[in-house]
């Protein structure tokens, strides 16, 4: 018990310490801290978009950005991405209830032979985050099943990861596929996995490549920011 | 002879060429020990060897680069050079590369293709998708390579998240080694994944060494 006075009482620090004190732990992957800072924020009448941006997307910013620097790794993002998840179990619902603002939808899955998931996990978290709605089909997806989900759901945008070599070609035969429907321009595709650079993207017809969970959330929300303004134009 | 490196050079520092010849081999660190038994066994003598460190593996965006560093830093003392890569998770941008400095490499995705044979492993297709593999090298290096970069040292817990999609972990062997094949089931366990013992021996990567040696 010899660091108990060293604790910190969540409860006893005002709004932006808390804040503050919620990028670290997410930082340190602390889910309990996490989930009880949510709570304590919910509390003090936050909003829950408002505790989503500020406290847990805000924190979760700060991990991606020092992963792409290298100043943090895998394990760690895992971790991170762990607490916030917890955070955003508490979230969810009251979203759903308070009406929070919609940027859009999304489709994504990992495709075809691929059964990687962790950085599309890690988008799909962002993605909700940032205010879109995600559907999220699991890895090993043929075309079948992504064509069913862009009918049934009706997304603006659709998600396509892969983490290998071998299977990161099958992002074309979706996109091809959409091609023979002629429903290609009906969607907004973007695409992501670690062997995948912005010339493939291009190559496969992609609207984009975004290189980590990040940029896919910023890209994403520019798409949606030309499709209103086009339709405001029209 | 070229004494052998040990696992823990080849993953750090690599491998400096040392022994002269017609035919420089810029090779991954983890493939080391089979292309030295390989030139032995077949009198290469006209091959030399030299490794990058095989822990670019874990960060596969920098393979390319410290490839194309070692072309060139040996091509004028070299008549021919091979590169023992293949994709690698480069995503193509070896190969693209590699055709642009005018060198060729060896085929496949990645070295679990080339031991099994690229086309036995593509004709597996999805039956091995769940499978984890390793090889003789990272069966002695698993710590290195897998356990501690993954933070499963520090982060039990995390194991499920990265390899809950994964069912079994197969271990490709090069070398008849039932030390090895103890090593590799007790990493399953680790990793609670069932254990398969497929030999492979040198597969496509002999083939290709072959096909250089008896061509320069």
């Amino acid at each position: 018990m010899s660091d108990q006075e060293d604790d910190i009482i969540l409860s006893e620090l005002d709004n932006e310490e808390l804040v503050q004190q919620m990028f670290d732990d997410l930082y340190d992957g602390l889910k309990e801290e996490i989930e009880e800072g949510v709570n304590i924020l919910l509390e003090r009448g936050w909003q829950p978009y408002q505790v989503l941006t500020e406290a847990l997307v805000g924190g979760m910013t700060i991990v991606g950005k020092d992963f792409r620097d290298g100043i943090l790794f895998v394990p760690e993002v895992l971790l991170a991405a762990n607490a916030m998840k917890g955070g955003m179990a508490i979230l969810k619902p009251l979203l759903a209830e308070t009406g929070a603002p919609r940027v859009g939808k999304m489709v994504i899955g990992t495709v075809k032979g691929d059964i990687h998931d962790i950085g599309k996990n890690l988008v799909s978290m962002m993605m909700e985050g940032a205010g879109f709605e995600v559907v999220d089909l699991g890895i090993n997806n043929p075309v079948e099943k992504y064509l069913e989900a862009l009918e049934t759901e009706a997304p603006d945008i659709l998600g396509m990861s892969a983490l290998l070599t071998t299977t990161m070609p099958y992002m074309k035969v979706v996109i091809d596929t959409l091609i023979e429907q002629g429903k290609r321009d009906d969607y907004v595709v973007l695409v992501g996995g670690a062997p995948l650079n912005e010339e493939f993207g291009k190559a496969i017809g992609a609207d984009a490549y975004c290189r980590d969970a990040a940029v896919a959330v910023e890209t994403a929300k520019d798409f949606m920011a030309r499709k209103h303004n086009k339709l405001a134009a029209g | 002879m070229t004494d052998l490196p040990n696992d823990d050079t080849l993953t750090h520092s690599g491998l400096e060429a040392r022994d002269g010849g017609r035919i420089l081999l810029i090779a991954c660190g983890a493939l080391a020990h089979e292309i030295l038994t390989l030139k032995r066994l077949n009198g290469w003598n006209h091959m030399d060897l030299t490794c990058l460190p095989a822990k670019l593996h874990l960060y596969p965006e920098k393979i390319t680069e410290a490839v194309t560093e070692s072309v060139e830093k040996n091509r004028l003392a070299y008549d021919h050079i091979f590169v023992v890569y293949a994709d690698c998770g480069t995503g193509g941008q070896l190969q693209a590369k590699c055709a642009a400095l005018g060198v060729e490499m060896v085929e496949g995705p990645h070295c679990y293709s080339f031991f099994e044979g690229n086309d036995s492993f593509a004709a597996r297709g999805d039956d091995d998708m769940r499978a984890f593999f390793l090889t003789d090298f990272l069966v002695r290096q698993f710590d290195a390579f897998v356990w501690k970069p993954m933070g499963l040292d520090r982060h039990p817990e995390l194991r499920d998240m990265i390899f809950g999609n994964y069912t079994t972990l197969i271990y490709q062997a090069q070398t008849d080694d039932p030390a090895l094949v103890e090593k590799a089931r007790a990493c399953a366990d680790r990793l609670g994944l069932t254990f398969e013992y497929r030999f492979t021996g040198y597969g496509d990567l002999e083939k290709s060494l072959e096909h250089q040696a008896a061509k320069h």
